[in-house]
């Protein structure tokens, strides 16, 4: 920036602004830099007092998460063999020995499988109907899209009554497809809504120009205009997989065990007297990471994503 | 728009043979090909649900039993309207919509302010910002109930830290005065980037020769705000109260996971209200006409509230 301006804050603001921002970060970040931390954490320093900052670094809690333990005394550790593996070592440190595996992998599995199949069908129906919305004349166009955003007000609860029943009816209670449906179906409203403001952006030309060399609607639709809305369909695709991926109410009520995912799951980690904090800190930071990481990466993007493209940058 | 023009003067000009090759089927045919599927979904699980809810808010039926439902009448919503619980967890969201949106456009606003100043580096501390609010409200909110223990939670202990009172001798979750300002306290850390991103927004969308007017006119800096900025970002701001105050009156994982509605049911909120009659006690019928009172609420208030925003909009 050069040239004097009479609106640009002075250096001075500047510093004051950028402290207090800077401030509210770092206590923002504590909350999820405890978590992080705790997983690493042995059972008595997570619940050492006061808090412990520095620790002896242990995987601990990642071996009590994704294994089922029982106990053992000392007696009977002596006439075991000696452990072949660093987590039999640490299980046996903590008295206890490595009966089987956890159900964590299979929850974090339902919630890929879930997460990833619903988020194919809402982009894959979402762009569909964002094309049509944006380029042809639908009739009661306006009521259709304000139809597809209302869906998004009823509270989960409300809904999940009927479908509960719906699902019962039709056997798709505790079930992959029937998750994968849900979720599709809810996260339409904002991928219908998200990709319709990425195609208007497009401008009609190319297609008018497609269309008098001979390509048909369809050609001109996966031709034309899928590749120039790509990134807003990458970025739409990443809204709808977080949201599937957080999302708790619904398979609370209609999942309990084959197809339920990792959010009901995490809170249920239950130690010996009480819950396990290490091993829900672990299960917490490995479903949590991906999210953030996908938040950078999504950073241009948030304020269209958060707000169904009501604003935009 | 002359563009629409443009296409339907080639359509004119162009002879049937030429568009028959464009396309065996007619733009209204694609137009309800590429529509149908997302409204025949959209139907099969918001609609028909939403009117399968309505019939049964109407009649005794409970899930968990074989026994035909019957019907009777209105009943069940002159119970939810009489009952005192109903009032009571209707209070307790109104309690938890107020204090979260008064402390998430506060805060929200003053850090949009801040970061605006442009200070270096402020992308990526808006980014960290940010973080909160993308994670599983549900994960996150069981882990604040760590951070809360008394003892041995960080909460307590930074309290204790600053302000001397002992980090043992109160319970946030535990305590029926601490409760409602445990969920409002979590939900304000998690939601309070959402308003400011918005507000940002508008902040960047003023001109700054409109502040150069000002300048010119000797405006203070301090009537500059509360003439030029404060109006200019307030739709924004509205329209991220909007979007808060649906989502928070829908409020359910974060809050169920904090607290479970207790202690007592001083947070039990409408939704977990709702989720203990449908799924717990099983009166399915009453819960339907719960479920109805709850959305014809939102939509009631929503609906006037759009009507609010558009007349700042106009202005």
């Amino acid at each position: 920036m050069s040239g004097y301006s009479v609106t640009a804050p002075s250096g001075r603001q500047k510093w004051f602004a950028g402290i207090l921002v800077i401030t509210y970060a770092v206590v923002t970040l504590m909350p999820l830099l405890w978590i992080i931390a705790t997983g690493f954490k042995s059972s008595e320093d997570s619940i050492a007092y006061p808090p412990k900052v520095t620790f002896d670094p242990t995987l601990e809690g990642y071996v009590n998460l994704f294994t089922t333990r029982t106990r053992i005394t000392k007696e009977m550790q002596k006439t075991l063999e000696e452990p072949t593996t660093w987590y039999e070592q640490i299980a046996r440190d903590n008295n206890t020995v490595i009966a089987g595996p956890s159900r964590y992998g299979e929850r974090f599995l339902n919630s890929v499988i879930i997460g990833f199949g619903s988020t194919f069908f809402s982009i894959f129906f979402g762009t569909l109907a964002a094309y049509a919305f944006s380029r042809f004349k639908v009739p009661i166009k306006d009521d259709l899209l304000f139809f597809i955003l209302s869906t998004r007000m009823m509270p989960p609860i409300a809904v999940a009554i009927p479908i509960f029943l719906m699902f019962r009816q039709l056997g798709l209670n505790d079930t992959h497809l029937g998750m994968i449906l849900l979720y599709t179906a809810v996260n339409l409203s904002l991928s219908v809504w998200l990709l319709k403001g990425f195609i208007d952006e497009i401008p009609l030309e190319y297609e008018e120009a497609a269309l008098i060399d001979g390509y048909t609607r369809f050609q001109a639709f996966y031709k034309v205009v899928l590749p120039q809305a790509a990134t807003g369909i990458a970025s739409t695709a990443i809204f709808c997989l977080i949201f599937a991926w957080n999302e708790y109410a619904f398979a609370v009520l209609l999942t309990s065990g084959s197809a339920q995912t990792a959010p009901p799951f995490i809170p249920t980690i239950i130690g010996v007297g009480g819950q396990d904090w290490p091993a829900v800190a672990a299960g917490a930071s490995i479903f949590l990471i991906p999210v953030m990481v996908f938040t950078v990466l999504l950073r241009k993007h948030l304020l269209s994503g958060i707000t169904f493209g009501a604003v935009r940058k | 728009m002359p563009t629409k023009k443009i296409i339907d003067r080639i359509a004119e000009a162009t002879p049937k043979t030429f568009a028959h090759r464009v396309g065996a089927l007619s733009d209204k045919a694609i137009a309800w090909l590429f529509v149908g599927p997302s409204v025949v979904l959209l139907l099969a699980v918001n609609i028909f649900p939403l009117i399968w809810t309505v019939n049964l808010s109407f009649t005794n039926f409970k899930a968990n039993r074989l026994r035909d439902a019957e019907y009777i009448g209105l009943r069940n919503y002159e119970r939810i309207l009489t009952d005192v619980d109903t009032w009571q967890s209707m209070q307790s969201t109104a309690h938890f919509l107020f204090w979260t949106i008064f402390f998430q456009v506060l805060i929200g606003f003053a850090l949009a302010y801040l970061i605006n100043k442009k200070f270096k580096g402020n992308d990526l501390w808006t980014t960290i910002i940010v973080l909160p609010m993308m994670l599983s409200p549900a994960v996150v909110g069981n882990f604040w109930t760590f951070l809360y223990q008394p003892q041995i939670g960080l909460f307590n202990y930074v309290v204790e830290f600053f302000s001397g009172v002992e980090a043992s001798s109160f319970s946030m979750i535990g305590s029926v005065n601490l409760a409602p300002w445990a969920i409002v306290i979590v939900d304000t850390w998690m939601w309070t980037p959402f308003v400011m991103l918005i507000c940002l927004a508008g902040l960047r969308s003023i001109p700054d020769s409109i502040y150069e007017a000002a300048e010119c006119d000797r405006a203070s800096k301090w009537r500059q705000f509360w003439t030029l900025t404060v109006p200019m970002v307030l739709p924004f701001l509205m329209l991220a109260v909007l979007f808060r105050g649906i989502e928070n009156f829908k409020m359910f994982d974060l809050v169920v996971q904090l607290t479970g509605g207790g202690p007592g049911s001083v947070t039990q909120l409408t939704s977990i209200d709702l989720k203990r009659e449908a799924f717990e006690k099983w009166r399915t019928g009453y819960a339907s006409a719960y479920a109805v009172i709850l959305f014809v609420t939102v939509f009631g208030l929503a609906s006037i509230y759009v009507k609010a925003l558009n007349k700042v909009k106009d202005r």
